[in-house]
Parts: structure tokens; sequence; C-alpha cells
């Protein structure tokens, strides 16, 4: 029995398959460690644990981008479970960035709470890793698993303000409609597993849950009725991930209710991963193409037009940032659509997805700084002349939603202008139409979201009356720490705007 | 590094310095924007004295850097033609008569007011200056958010619902043109936002007819959006009678020339063939600026609502040159865009400087100011009079419009009756407005104003910037060949321009 055990583990080191997933084992052991301290040390230095957390997060980023930016591109690895693609590489930058934005958020929300702490560090880490797994998986088994680690992270990080009945609400809804949806998702990979290992037909295979296998069996039998209908559900269990419609009923109750650290990491990272899944699974399905781009199409269509239009009647600002995600997710499957035809989409996808995670941090940085940032009913009127009262959280506000409108010189301009010529290249003219129609329609509610942070709102005599000192400031829990976060996603969103050299080459595509 | 990038780089640095310096005082960030717009100014002038464009294909002061999307076909190529370098100096001049007037208002918190306003300038030098398409579009939204922001902020009445109107018709336009610019980009196989190798590209091969019909048309409606063709020009009035007065000036005077310039630098020279497919589309629209709007300019009794309609009726005239595809046609709309950018500037600024004594925009609330403030309607009138194309005092307006209706003629020649009539409703309504102002009683609620206010004539720092324009003005009526010689060769190097010159000396 040793000797077995010793021989698998020399196999093991041989193959060195860990050696591939190195960021996420690091995710996941500084995860422990976290609790582990929180064991270790006395109470009252609890608060330097999500510092270790972002330190340590860092350190792996900065470990990534010194030394590893294009090392083990192309590793298979686990029998065919993980591919390490150059996507999925530049995916795990992506999602450790935004888990360090997010820690940083949480670390400000918890300032005056009485709440376990330590957990959501944990649990945020956790998810990353799981997340960017997910980005590199190459099996279904591996995307499932990855993904319900995620998913149930998720359940909690949602509900965890737990006093808060609006928290509890939205967690409610995202078990329920996060269960369907992967029960959903399930239910296709098993009619796409029956379809392919069907000995009977022409290029099936034992282990046909492997993406390439299945590419390979879809190849051969691309009008098989059974794989086009596990597709479709498939595609449909990912569209509730990136919000698509119609999966996007979920998202502003839950963006609503869940800590606004929370309702970041799932803007951001979480859609993120769901086009990392839908770019691979494009290219797997892409025998059954022409059912494939008609179905993208229409959603991205009303997914564009829902996220828009339902955006502009909200008054709540985490349901405007909810629904304008959606409509993000909408512009984004233009991208992957296109990305067929033309190439270079992957990477102008993955670089729209960077200027809506800097554009997005620089939003939520500036809100997580309001006084009733933890509240569940931050209104547009709170913003309430944020400009005037602090300028730098103003400023950057104003770049942030500049960047995810699409203004120029932003980055989320370079972004939508790229989609856009993708979608030209690829003649998805009517598409195209659309977008625009969204664009200029999102003008109205990120318009008003600058409004109500610069220009004075006229309010009445008895909200005047509560003197400055008695209640809390935009900004006051404003450190250094936290104008250096900010500020990166700020000037991020500058910088990429007018010059994308280096990063463009990195995304690898142009 | 040469004079177009310090051109476009001083005024968004130091708008930056303003932000920073403007918590030391009133005179710091009046010293500091103010030199912030002096240095375009300076060097556009050289630009226009040392202009040579022999050197590279028509473009002078040529310069090209790669900022990361080389491999797109996007590069920041800067340069300046014939065509270009007179709205190059155009917004250089207006940017400094229009920083100079802001930077002695009473602007709440004046920093920020400068810093949008030099963000504005920095947009603008960069939109004139570019080669590059893309680039060309990305300066104009550059100009275009500061602008968003001082109606919403600064503006006067109904602000806020005109900051939201403006920005999304101007939005709408932005995309419109946008789509058109990389169906360019797409269907020339050019694979380059570069003007010149679209220029190539298209010269070898021009798009089908199909295609260049929806290129066309979605650059003519996108532009036209941006330069209020009738009947979308809705947020222009609106937007100007709200907009603070700097603001109205480097707008209404500059940036909203974007569509037009696009239309004579890119559209047309590129679609020749779009020009002839929508003609008709133009000439009606362009005939419901200049009578529809026009008689609606007529029925204003508030000053800058009718300044707003009178430089949406203006922009009817140059759509009509550009409709001709003649380089007299295309001549006549710059050097309209270039005088009627300097004359709208000095009338929104002089109408600012008329509230600043009456109190209203109102002009039956004013009359006899004439008596009180006699430089100022000295100013005003010649500013009517430029406005109107009265040939008189050597205004450059007057050139514009004479070689447009000489274009207009070669298009169809009844038009000319029709657009003369368009000068007489422009009469009637700016001599209207000079004799209800100036001339004249006094009426009571000019007379009530006074008792509170004393009324002085225009101070010396209201009289410089106005002095800037209106010398520049008479310039240009005095020697139009400063300009009308660069925008000649240029045009006539363009074959769709120079098309029908070619055809007749052919015949000759």
């Amino acid at each position: 029995m040793p000797t077995e055990l010793y021989n698998t583990l020399s196999q093991t080191a041989a193959t060195n398959n860990w050696a591939l997933i190195y960021p996420e084992l690091i995710l996941g052991c500084l995860a422990l460690g976290l609790l582990v301290l929180e064991v270790i040390l006395p109470k009252f230095s609890h608060g330097v644990i999500p510092r270790i957390a972002i330190l340590g997060q860092l350190l792996l980023l900065g470990y990534i981008l010194v030394f590893d930016r294009t090392g083990c591109t192309h590793g298979v690895a686990f029998g065919g479970m993980i591919e390490l693609t150059q996507t999925a590489q530049v995916l795990r930058v992506f999602f450790l960035i935004a888990s360090i934005f997010v820690c940083y958020l949480a670390m400000v929300s918890f300032e005056n709470k009485t709440l376990a702490r330590i957990e959501y560090f944990a649990i945020t880490l956790v998810i990353t890793g799981a997340l960017s797994l997910m980005a590199m998986s190459n099996h279904f088994v591996m995307l499932f698993v990855a993904l319900e680690t995620a998913t149930v992270g998720f359940y909690i990080l949602v509900s965890y303000f737990r006093q808060n009945a609006l928290s509890l609400e939205a967690g409610l809804k995202y078990l329920i409609m996060g269960a369907l949806s992967s029960a959903i998702l399930l239910f296709g990979i098993v009619l796409l597993y029956g379809a392919a290992s069907n000995p009977a037909l022409a290029s099936s295979s034992q282990d046909s849950m492997n993406f390439d296998n299945l590419h390979a069996f879809l190849a051969a039998n691309s009008t098989d009725r059974v794989a086009l209908i596990g597709m479709i559900l498939v595609i449909a269990g990912i569209a509730f991930k990136i919000g698509a419609f119609p999966f996007q009923v979920w998202v502003p109750d839950v963006y609503q209710g869940a800590p606004l650290s929370t309702t970041a990491l799932l803007a951001v990272s979480s859609k993120a991963a769901g086009f990392a899944i839908l770019i691979t699974l494009v290219e797997v399905f892409a025998p059954l193409s022409a059912w494939l781009v008609p179905l993208l199409s229409g959603v991205a269509c009303l997914t564009i037009l829902f996220g828009n239009f339902a955006a502009l009647t909200q008054r709540n600002l985490k349901r405007v940032i909810g629904l304008s995600g959606v409509s993000h997710a909408g512009f984004l499957l233009i991208g992957v659509i296109a990305a067929q035809a033309v190439p270079q989409a992957t990477a102008w996808v993955l670089f729209y997805l960077f200027a809506y995670l800097l554009g997005s941090m620089a939003v939520f940085g500036s809100l997580v700084h309001l006084p009733k940032a933890a509240d569940a009913e931050l209104e547009l009127d709170d913003l309430g002349d944020l400009a005037k009262k602090n300028g730098f959280l103003g400023f950057a506000l104003t770049v942030g939603i500049g960047s995810l409108a699409g203004i120029p010189p932003l980055a989320g301009f370079i972004g939508k202008f790229l989609l856009f010529v993708a979608a030209f290249k690829a003649e998805l003219y009517a598409l195209l139409a659309v977008a625009i129609v969204g664009v200029v329609v999102s003008i109205y509610y990120y318009f008003g979201v600058i409004k109500g942070a610069f220009f004075e709102i006229w309010r009445f005599q008895d909200d005047e009356e509560a003197t400055p000192s008695e209640t809390a400031q935009p900004g006051d829990l404003l450190t250094w720490l936290g104008r250096l976060t900010i500020g990166f996603a700020l000037v991020g969103s500058i910088v990429l705007g007018v010059f994308q050299g280096p990063v463009g080459a990195w995304l690898g595509g142009w | 590094m040469n004079i177009l990038h310090f051109a476009i780089a001083a005024p968004l640095l130091f708008a930056f310095f303003t932000l920073w310096l403007g918590r030391l005082g009133r005179p710091a960030t009046q010293i500091v924007s103010v030199t912030g717009f002096a240095i375009p100014a300076i060097l556009a002038l050289a630009a226009w004295l040392t202009y040579d464009p022999v050197v590279a294909g028509g473009y002078d002061f040529v310069s090209r850097h790669n900022t990361g999307l080389e491999a797109v076909g996007i590069t920041l190529h800067l340069g300046l033609n014939g065509v270009a370098l007179p709205l190059f100096v155009l917004a250089a001049v207006v940017g400094l008569a229009a920083g100079l007037y802001a930077a002695q208002s009473k602007a709440e918190s004046l920093p920020r007011y400068m810093f949008c306003l030099l963000i504005m300038q920095g947009g603008l030098m960069g939109v004139f200056a570019s080669i590059d398409v893309f680039f060309f579009y990305l300066f104009h939204e550059l100009a275009l958010i500061p602008t968003f922001v001082m109606v919403g902020v600064w503006g006067g009445r109904d602000r806020s619902y005109a900051a939201m109107k403006m920005t999304i018709y101007l939005t709408l336009g932005a995309m419109l043109s946008l789509a058109g610019l990389i169906t360019l980009y797409v269907q020339s196989g050019a694979e380059s936002f570069d003007l010149i190798a679209l220029k190539e590209a298209l010269a070898a091969q021009p798009l089908s007819e199909t295609i260049s019909y929806y290129a066309f048309g979605l650059l003519l409606f996108g532009f036209g959006i941006l330069v209020s063709l009738w009947p979308l020009h809705t947020w222009a009035p609106l937007g100007y009678g709200a907009a603070p007065s700097s603001a109205a000036m480097l707008h209404a005077g500059v940036l909203k020339k974007f569509g037009l310039y696009g239309l004579i630098q890119i559209a047309v020279p590129l679609i020749p063939g779009g020009v002839g497919q929508w003609e008709n589309w133009i000439i009606w629209l362009a005939l419901g600026n200049i009578v529809i709007v026009g008689l609606v300019a007529m029925a204003q009794r508030d000053l800058k609502q009718m300044l707003g309609y009178s430089s949406v009726m203006h922009m009817g005239y140059a759509f009509l040159g550009i409709a001709a595809m003649s380089v007299l046609g295309a001549a006549g709309a710059v050097i309209m865009m270039v005088a009627h950018g300097l004359t709208v500037a000095l009338l929104f600024m002089l109408a600012t400087m008329i509230h600043h004594r009456t109190q209203t925009f109102e002009m039956d609330e004013m009359g006899g100011l004439a008596k009180k403030a006699p430089v100022l309607s000295a100013f005003f009138v010649c500013a009517i009079m430029a406005s109107i194309g009265f040939p008189g005092p050597g205004l450059a307006n007057f050139w514009g419009e004479l070689t447009i209706f000489l274009a207009t003629y070669e298009l169809r020649n009844w038009l000319v009756f029709v657009v003369v009539g368009g000068v007489v409703i422009s009469a009637i309504y700016g001599l209207r407005a000079i004799s209800r102002i100036f001339f004249g009683v006094e009426s009571e609620d000019f007379q009530e104003v006074q008792k509170e206010h004393t009324v002085k004539d225009m101070t010396w720092t209201e009289r410089v910037p106005a002095l800037i324009l209106l010398v520049v003005l008479f310039l240009l009526g005095f020697f139009p060949k400063t300009i009308t010689h660069p925008i000649n060769d240029t045009l006539n190097a363009e074959p769709a321009y120079a098309a029908e010159v070619k055809a007749s000396e052919g015949e000759g």
C-alpha cells in the first residue's frame, strides 16, 4: 500500500501538473492561512488580516506579471481536465486584480460593523481561485466543479449582512436562481455526454465531457438533435452567470441587496468567468454555429435593450449599476459572436473586460465611501454633491461612470470601439444598430449618476438641519490605501484609453 | 515633437495646473489658465505664418506615433492641410477669447470651470490637427464632454434639461458618425483609420453604390446632428440658451464645425459618389435650416435663443456649399465656417455682456442701451453686420456667403433666390435686435434695473477678447487670401472636388 501511494505521488510529481495551477493553490493556502491567523492572533490585531490577504494577492500578482506573463502557455494538465491558454492566463490576472479591489471594498464596508469578517476574505480568495480554474477548464466536470465552488461561495457572500433583510432576500434569490441555473447547465452537460458517448455515432468517445473530444464529435454530427438541445441548455446555464436575457431577472435584486463588495465581485469577476467559459465553449460548439450564432445574437440584442431600458427608470444606484452590467454583458456577447469570424475579437473582449473592471472599481471604490454605502437603499440623490464634498471621490466616480458609458478618451470607449469594429468585420450589422441604440440610451442613466454627483440638488429645508458634524461625510474612511486603490482604477481607466501599447500586446491579439 | 503637439498638450496640461494652483487664489487661477489658452493661440499663429504644404502629401507639421493600436490601423497621425489650417487657427483664436472672457467672469469655483474649458480647448486643437480619423473622433468627444458638464453645472435656465438633451442628441450623432467611419475602415479594405491611407485605398477601389449610399448616409446624418441639420437641430438653441457664455462660444464657434469639417475633409473626398445620391436630401434639409429656422429665429424675443437659432440657420449655407461638390462650394463652406465661428462666438459673448447690464435676455425689456454703453453697441452692430453677411466693413462672412451663392447657382439655379432670401431674413432679425436692444426708448423694466445697477460701458477686460475676435474677422475680410490660398491648394488637389474643374478644363 505505501509503495502504491509513493508511486502515485512520484508520478504526480513527474508530470508536474500541480505546478500549472500554483496561483490557485497559493490562493487556497492563503485563504486557509487567514483562518489560522484569526485563531492565532489576539483579537485587537485582527485588523491586519485583511491587509495580509491583500498583500498576499499583490505579491502573487506581481510574481505572475513579472515572471509568468506568458510563461506556461498551452499546458494541458490532469488528463485534459485543464488547459492553460493565453486567454486563461490573462483572466487569471484579471480575477486577481478584481479580488484585490474587492478585498479593499470589503475592508472599508466592514469598518463599522460587528460581523465576522475574516471569513469574507477567505471565501473571496477561494472564489477567485475557483473562477480562474473555471477559465482554464477543458472538461465539463472541471467546469462544473469550479462553477459550483464559486457559486456556493457567492451564496454566502451575497447574504453576508445577515441582520439586513434585503441582503438575506438577495441571498435567497441568488440561491434559488443559482440552483436552477446549475440544474439547467447540468442537464445540458448530461445530454451532451449522452449524445457524444453513443458508440453508434461517428467520433463518439469514452471521455466525451472533454471539450476536445466533444468538439470532434460535434464536427462529425452537426445535426444531432440531442446534442443541440444540450448545447442550448449549457448556454442557458452560462447566460445566468453573465446576466444575459432572459436569465437576468436576479441581477437587480441581488446586486441591490448584496454587500457592495459582493456586488463588485459578482459584477466583475463572476461575469468575466462566464465570458471566459463562453469563449471556450463557442469554439467547442463551432460545428453547431448555424444554431449558435442566431441564438447568441438574439440573446445579445435583447440583453442590450433590456439592460439599458430597464436601467432608465431606476433611482437606486446599485440597481442602475446592475442593469448597466446586464447591458455590458450584451456588448461583450457581440464580441464573442464576432470572434468566430474575426480572430482578434477574443483579445478585444478581454480588453473590454479590463476596461469594465477598472471602470467598475472606480465607481464601487467611490460609492463605498458614501455614508449610506452599507445600505441597499443607496439612491441617486444620496450622491448629493459628492464632487463638492470630496473632489477625489467625485472625480473617480465620474471617470468610472464615463468609462462604463464608453466616453472617450477613457478605456471603456476603446473597448466599445474595438467591439464595434469586430462586429463590422463580422458583418453583424443588426447587432451593431442595436448596440448603438443601447449606447445612446445608456447615456441617459449614466449621465444621471454624474448629474447626482456634480449638479446641486434642491433639498428640503429639513434635510439641511442635520449639522455636518453629526452626519458622516463621504470620504471619512478614505485612507492612503484607499486613495492608492481607487487611484489605480482611475489612472488605469484614463491611461488605457489613451495608450494601450504594452497591455494590448500582452492581451495577445493585435 | 512639433508645434501641433505643444498646441494640443499645453491646454490639457494647464488644465491640471489650474486645478492644482487654483487653491492659491483667483489671480493664480487667471494667470495659469489664460497661459493655457495663450500658448496654443501663439503656436497656431506661428503655424499659420510658417505653413508650407509642399512637405508631405499636402500636409505640414506631420508626425506619427503608435499608441498601441497600430495593428488595428490607428496611429496618432497629426498634421495640417489647407482646410484644417484655418479651422485650427479659428479654434485657437476663439479659445483665447473665450478663455480671457471666462477668466474675468464671476463663475463659481473658477478653477474647475477653467479646467473644463481648457480640456475642451485641448480637444478642439486636436480635432483639426488629426489626420487619423479615429483620433479626429476621439478629440471631438474629449471636447464635447466638458461642454455637457459646463452646461449642467454652470448653465442658466433649464440647464439640467438642456444638458441632458444635448448629451443624448450629440451622442446619437457621434455614434452614427462613428458607425460611418468604421464602415469606411472595413469596406475600404485599407484596414487603417489614417485618412491618407483611406484615400489611397478608396481611390484605387471606390465603394460600391449600395455601400457608398449607406456609408454617406450614416456620416451625413451623424455629422448632421452635430452641426444641427434641420430637423435635428432642436438641441442647439436650447443648449446655447442654457450654456455659460464661454462654453457656448467654444461650442457654437468651433466644436460644432466638426461635423462640417468631417463632411468636407472625410465624407466627400472618400465617398464622392455619396453626395450625388444624397444631393436632394442635403438641399431640402439645408433649405429647412435656412428658411424654417430663419423664420423661427425671427420670432424669438429672447436674445440668446435668437442667436442660437441664427447659428443653426447659417449652417444651412455651409451644407449647400458642400452639396455643390465643387472647389468653390467647399471653399465657401470653409470660409463661412471660420467667419461664422468668430462671429457667433463674439455674439454670444456680447449677449452675456448685455445681460450683465440689463439683467435679462428678453429684448422687449431692453432699449436705449447705446446711450449708456456706446462701445458695446458698436461691437454688437459690427457683429450683427458680420453675421448677416453685410459686405460693407470688410467682414469675412461676406466672402463665405458670396462663394457659396455662386456655387449654389451651379448646383440648382433657382436655389440662389431662396438662399438670398435667407439673407433678408437674417437682416430682419439682426437689425431688429439692434434696434430693440440699443436704440429707441428705454423700456420700463430696464429703467427698473437701472435703479439698482449702474450701467457701465465695456471694461477693458471685456474689450480685449471682443477685440481679438473682431480684429481677426476684419483681417480675414480684407485679406481673405491668407486663408483662401491654402484652402484652394488643398481642395484642388482633391479629386472629388476638382473633378468639375478638370472636366471643364477638358472641354476647353
